[in-house]
């Protein structure tokens, strides 16, 4: 037997095949399970809803690959996660940015991963995402539908926690100046939505997402061609072709504040402009003092 | 109280032949006639039993003088077709949907013993597009008004049927709104659709989709006939599958074409009559649709026996697979297995290669001889 005479040479040689015998199951259940994945892929032997979302696409193909980019590329620590209830609807409202809606897509790794009842993040995308191929049709079986009251407002009824951006491409598409600042927050249909089915608004900061790509320029005329809301020029992109499409690794911090309770208003309530707006103003200024808090808290963009 | 002479006009297609079957059956209906331009065929004829049979064209006025003759007290309007093919062109088609039932409401609008009125319409007058809701409720509209073709069609006959309701206020009036039939029997657009051995999708979209088992539609349109509903409401069996997952259920290959593609292809697959779709059905295979269920359970009375994954796998009985579920299962199945011998090997491999001198195994060795 050559390899027990190899083994013998190193001193911790017993440890090794210890290790690898402890990893061995974890592969071959791994595989085990991709093709069982597989073959429900290949069978459509899974569930849909009426949004379109795919939990099963999700849980084994999405959320693994942005897993990585979670916990190593922006190391994302979560605060507040208590705020968010473990049932039933919930709104949460965060701040907008990095060029690209990658904050979305990490605030739905935190949901899943960090909280403990595993909660299903369904975000709310503007109508240029859904008009997209591939890009709207991925959306939807990750859970995303089109911002508008009545999706959302279904969603809510559903008990389902919902997720939205009401800074829009305004958030998104600023440049780098601005980082940080709120924009408008939209028409504060996200609060009648909240006031119609009693759904608490949990507003979420999201700092280090700014960083990601940071835009100094934005290509506006070739942006028009393209259909598209802004062009972003960033130092890298489009300097270095693709490679300018990593984003940089800066430190997350994802913080959900207390629930702004809206059921003891009465859904009739959607109907009062003016409360609608001061209810807007409220989530704005409470995200807007935790992303400045946040931002005492970091030490450096990157660590 | 029940109808006494009903009047279904398309009764030489499926559906319509199907309702006027069973209503035939209905000892306290005293009369059925059934209305289409060809007769029906010949299985179909000896299913309709005592449904008598008029050869008519509904955009001819002629039509009115039957209504009046009979003393016709509910009319069953189906005659509209949903695909150009199947009725000469879409100039003839747009004739036939729009013009016919012009024809037919102003005939009815004439005779006094009309006082029901049910519409098979369809959910394609919700359009699809990317602004919409991901459900439609009875009350919503579409955003982007579909441009042409059956959907088009269907909201100029729901418009119709609306300044009809004006007119005639006493006539009860129920517009069903039925989401894409499905089943063994019936010939829809789907069923054609998805018989294709490849079926050709759009790149990069995925449509949500609703279906209704042919079953539940022909008791619905039953229900709505013989029942006191008046009203719009949607029709449709609970749940949805996504396009995609649809055709690999029923074993099909998807040949997802760049959205460019799939017109000029559509044309050349109408002329060599394999199956017909217009560009507002490729819309729909987009971006799907989905309706709000709520009316139809609580107002109009009937929960749909069949879920769309249940019509689905009924309609896919009589599909025979290109790519079998079962097939697959096994190869994975086998792989799985391969996977755990291979595993099982290696696991054992590392524990030969574990042990630091090679004698335990020789003592269990003789453990075994002694034994």
């Amino acid at each position: 037997m050559p390899e027990a005479r190899v083994i013998r040479l190193h001193p911790d040689g017993p440890d090794e095949p210890a290790d690898a015998a402890a990893v061995e199951p974890g592969w071959e259940d791994q595989l085990a399970g991709g093709l069982e994945f597989l073959r429900r892929r290949l069978t459509g032997e899974y569930e849909t809803d009426e949004f379109g979302f795919d939990p099963d696409l999700a849980d084994h193909l999405l959320l693994p690959v942005l897993r990585p980019l979670f916990q190593k590329w922006f190391r994302v620590e979560t605060q507040g996660m208590e705020h968010v209830p473990d049932t039933g609807g919930a709104l949460v409202v965060a701040n907008h940015s990095g060029t690209i809606p990658l904050d979305a897509l990490m605030t739905t790794v935190a949901l899943h991963d960090d909280h403990p009842a595993e909660r299903r993040f369904r975000l709310l995308g503007a109508d240029l995402v859904f008009q997209f191929p591939f890009v709207g049709a991925l959306s939807r079986k990750f859970g995303a539908t089109l911002a508008c009251n009545e999706d959302a407002e279904r969603l809510l009824t559903d008990g389902e926690l919902v997720g939205v951006f009401p800074e829009g491409f305004k958030g998104i598409g600023k440049s780098f100046s601005e980082r940080y600042t709120l924009q408008r927050f939209g028409r504060g249909g996200f609060v009648t939505a909240a006031l119609r089915t009693g759904a608490p608004i949990v507003p979420c900061a999201i700092v280090g997402a700014e960083e990601i790509y940071p835009m100094i320029g934005n290509a506006k005329t070739a942006a028009r061609i393209l259909g598209l809301p802004y062009l972003p020029i960033t130092p890298t992109f489009p300097l270095l072709g693709p490679l300018g499409l990593l984003p940089l690794p800066s430190k997350w911090f994802i913080a959900f504040g207390e629930p702004i309770e809206t059921a003891s208003y009465g859904p009739g309530a959607a109907d009062d402009p003016m409360l609608v707006f001061n209810l807007t103003d409220q989530v704005r200024e409470t995200i807007q003092q935790s992303l400045y808090q946040l931002l005492l808290q970091r030490r450096s963009v990157f660590s | 109280m029940p109808p006494a002479v009903v009047l279904v006009t398309g009764v030489s297609r499926w559906l319509g032949g199907a309702l006027a079957a069973e209503l035939a059956a209905d000892p306290t209906i005293e009369r059925v006639l059934g209305v289409d331009t060809v007769p029906p065929r010949p299985e179909l004829q000896r299913r309709l039993g005592r449904t008598e049979f008029v050869r008519a064209d509904i955009r001819n006025p002629l039509i009115g003088k039957v209504i009046a003759a009979a003393g016709v007290d509910t009319v069953v309007h189906m005659n509209i077709s949903s695909t150009p093919g199947g009725s000469g062109g879409r100039t003839s088609m747009k004739e036939l949907n729009v013009i016919g039932t012009m024809q037919l409401l102003a005939a009815c609008q004439r005779v006094p013993s009309v006082r029901r009125l049910v519409l098979k319409s369809t959910s394609a007058v919700y359009g699809a597009s990317p602004r919409d809701p991901a459900v439609f409720t009875e009350s919503m509209q579409a955003r982007q008004v579909p441009g042409g073709g059956f959907a088009k069609d269907s909201l100029d006959i729901e418009g119709y049927v609306r300044s009809f309701s004006r007119r005639r206020p006493e006539v009860d009036v129920a517009v069903l709104r039925f989401t894409n039939f499905i089943g063994p029997r019936i010939d829809s657009l789907l069923t054609g659709f998805l018989r294709l051995p490849v079926v050709p999708t759009a790149l990069g979209y995925d449509a949500r989709v609703q279906l209704l088992h042919e079953d539940d539609a022909l008791a619905v349109l039953v229900r709505a006939t013989t029942g006191d509903f008046a009203g719009t409401v949607n029709v449709g069996a609970e749940g949805t599958v996504l396009l995609s997952q649809a055709i690999r259920r029923l074993g099909r290959v998807a040949l997802p074409l760049p959205t460019q593609a799939i017109g000029p292809l559509g044309r050349l697959t109408r002329q060599a009559r394999i199956t017909d779709y217009s560009p507002e059905q490729l819309r729909f295979l987009n971006f799907g649709r989905v309706v709000d269920t709520g009316v139809l359970r609580e107002e109009f009375g009937y929960t749909p026996r069949y879920t769309t994954a249940e019509a689905l796998a009924d309609y896919g009985r009589t599909v025979v697979p290109v790519l079998d579920p079962a097939l697959v299962g096994a190869v994975v199945a086998g792989a799985e297995d391969a996977v755990g011998r291979t595993a099982a090997a290696v696991g054992s491999l590392h524990a030969v290669a574990g042990r630091r001198d090679p004698h335990p195994a020789g003592g269990g060795l003789r453990a075994v001889r002694d034994a």
